[in-house]
């Protein structure tokens, strides 16, 4: 098992150097001179001569390449040019509220998804199939900032049932005590209620966008391999045996089918951490991704390189846990590795 | 010497690489679709018998079809059929709800939204229609050529396509699109971009399993070169998958482009276009004046709804079996 996981970093390995690779291309990239624009249109020329120094862009390619490695190996990401705070501080306390988001964006979609599959697999060619097909396909065609625009009209302004859409936590509430940053989290280590209850309102409604977003491959992949599996050997030999219906599928075919669901997670992230920038503009919630959207409206370069960065080696790391989550389900991988 | 194909033989050949497939009628619709070479006689009969076939077998498909063409016509004719200039602002009309005179009510300008939502169709088309022909040129070939050489061909193509699909592909999208430039251009590089990947696998699967296929050696035998093989043979062979990937990447790409235009990358006011007119229509949700973001999020998810509708249909026409 040891091996396995051990084997699987390695193979992590390239993906991450080709990541380093493209987002340092991609700073390179800037259109015109990155000195001039670092340095502002008021800049003389010895100043932006200046720059070109400081930034090491007289350098060679390659030393500025081994430079700008160095700097990640320390975690400096750069600094912001309108804030002039490192970026790597600034992802960092933000990290946990687009995590958390997340996180309960992929809960409410599996939530949803699995089950849906399941019963579609089960009664296939049913009212319940047509409703996993059309929400599957309709899922994916529903732009995820309309969704939560709609969500917003109809949840805020039409019932009232949902807090303002505006970041985490209402004005007259205080953040729990820091401890995981999660505020769900936070708020039931400090025994305190109320926030728990105010942070989850603000919750629902952008995690409920980001599941309806990401149930599609999901239920699809869920609905699929669950029929494979019911019209396998051993289950048609388990319903001889006389088991019930309910056994059969939760504890014979359930199991077996969730092996490719949690192969199609790794795709179901991709969609879910692109969607999340929408999400947390459209609901102001303070994540790394609007930090992006912030950074990119002040054309400040930096910020924007790390969140790309952040993200595609979470993305890395999220698809390692995947393969080894997969080896832990499926003692057979284990054994072929 | 090298044009002295052996037609009877080669597509001989090729019926018999075909592995069989239980419905004899999608096997029809395979082959049929799989051949490229114009029939003698009745070619545009045929065709237009087969579309009807399509079309009947499958009223969803049918329905979707329909809805692309309307697109199509928004596109080509949308400025010339609406009633107002879509960016003629008129204060004293500013913010009206949905009546006869503007049938998706006006934005904060005093914009027409319903002149904006058809005028907007021409500009969201073009992007999906040049990401996906970019990405077609750039991945379908890659990928064909990756296939069929093998080699270190195949090693640098799969190498680029890894390190893409390592990172999140809206997000790549972003950074693509904010550092080469805040162009419609670029938008249009960026999701062609991401999508290289998809269609580089795809193209070099089913030209792998084609680069020893009877049809392959017999142009070999006959003196074609290499080259020649791949974009006489190889190519038009898989062309078909490769549209039905085409029209299920439509969808992904104007959603993509909706997307960057939302977050303030692409596409700049005044311009109308879908994303960008949710983005504007957004901070009156809350206050109530739905139409403004409504009504081209819903062109939107309409645009997208077809062309994914559209795909799985020709997806099940071609390619019978990657039904789910």
């Amino acid at each position: 098992m040891l091996m396995m996981v051990v084997k699987r970093m390695l193979i992590a390995v390239p993906s991450l150097i080709g990541v380093v690779i493209v987002t340092f291309l991609l700073t390179r990239a800037l259109p015109g001179d990155p000195a001039a624009y670092f340095a502002g249109p008021a800049a003389t020329n010895e100043a932006i001569e200046q720059i070109r120094v400081n930034l090491g862009l007289d350098k060679p390619l390659y030393v500025q390449f081994i430079r700008y490695v160095g700097d990640l190996a320390r975690g400096d990401l750069g600094n912001s040019l309108t804030t002039g705070q490192p970026v790597g501080h600034e992802i960092k306390t933000r990290l946990p509220a687009s995590a958390e988001l997340t996180l309960l964006g992929l809960m409410v979609s599996m939530a949803i998804a699995v089950p849906l599959g399941i019963l579609a697999a089960t009664r296939p060619n049913s009212i319940i199939d047509h409703v996993c097909r059309v929400v599957s396909t309709a899922g994916v065609s529903l732009p995820v900032f309309f969704t939560g625009l709609i969500l917003i009209y109809v949840f805020y302004y039409l019932l009232g049932w949902a807090p303002a859409p505006l970041g985490r936590l209402d004005v007259f509430f205080s953040p729990p005590p820091h401890v995981t940053g999660f505020y769900l989290v936070d708020s039931l280590i400090a025994g305190d209620g109320e926030v728990f209850f105010a942070s989850l309102k603000q919750l629902v409604l952008p995690a409920l966008t980001l599941g309806i977003f990401s149930l599609a491959p999901i239920a699809r992949m869920t609905r699929a391999s669950m029929l494979a599996v019911l019209a396998s050997d051993f289950v048609r030999t388990a319903r001889a045996s006389g088991l019930t219906p309910f056994t059969v599928i939760v504890t014979y075919a359930f199991r077996n089918a969730m092996l490719p669901v949690v192969t199609t997670l790794g795709m179901v992230f991709s969609f879910l951490l692109g969607a999340n920038v929408l999400v947390e503009k459209v609901f102001a919630w303070p994540g790394i991704g609007s930090f992006a959207v912030e950074a990119l409206i002040a054309s400040d370069f930096a910020p924007l390189q790390g969140f790309v960065l952040t993200m595609a080696v979470m993305y890395v790391a999220l698809n390692l846990l995947i393969d080894v989550l997969y080896g832990l389900i499926d003692p057979r991988v284990r054994i072929e590795a | 010497m090298s044009n002295i194909a052996l037609p009877n033989e080669a597509s001989d050949q090729r019926g018999n690489s075909f592995k069989v497939r239980a419905q004899s009628a999608s096997e029809d619709a395979r082959q049929r679709a799989d051949d490229t070479r114009p029939q003698p006689g009745s070619s545009a009969r045929a065709m237009l018998r087969h579309a009807r076939y399509i079309l009947g077998e499958n009223a969803v498909t049918g329905f979707a079809f329909a809805l692309f063409l309307a697109i199509v016509l928004a596109a080509l004719a949308g400025p010339y059929l609406v009633p107002y200039d879509p960016l003629a602002s008129d204060t004293a009309a500013a913010l009206k709800a949905p009546s006869a005179a503007h049938w998706f009510g006006t934005d904060q300008l005093g914009r027409d939204v319903f002149s904006r939502v058809v005028v907007a169709t021409r500009l969201d088309f073009f992007i999906a229609v040049a990401s996906v022909a970019l990405v077609f040129l750039m991945g379908g070939l890659a990928g064909v050529a990756a296939g069929f050489f093998g080699g270190w061909t195949d090693r640098v193509v799969g190498r680029i396509a890894d390190t893409i699909m390592a990172f999140p592909l809206f997000v790549l999208a972003m950074g693509i699109v904010a550092a080469l430039g805040n162009t419609v251009q670029n938008v249009v590089l960026a999701t062609a971009i991401v999508n290289f990947p998809l269609y580089a696998r795809i193209a070099r699967a089913e030209a792998n399993v084609r680069r020893e296929a009877g049809f392959v050696q017999a142009a070999r035998l006959s003196g074609n070169g290499e080259l020649r093989i791949l974009l006489a043979q190889i190519l038009p062979n898989i062309m078909p998958i490769m549209v039905v990937q085409m029209s299920l990447t439509m969808g992904y790409a104007i959603l993509n482009a909706a997307g960057l235009s939302f977050i303030g990358l692409g596409v700049r006011p005044p311009t109308a276009e879908w994303g960008i007119m949710v983005a504007e229509g957004a901070a009156f949700m809350v206050s109530g004046e739905w139409w403004i973001a409504f009504f081209p999020g819903a062109a939107l998810m309409v645009a997208v709804f077809c062309f994914n509708l559209l795909g799985d249909g020709l997806r099940d026409i071609v390619d019978p079996q990657r039904r789910t």
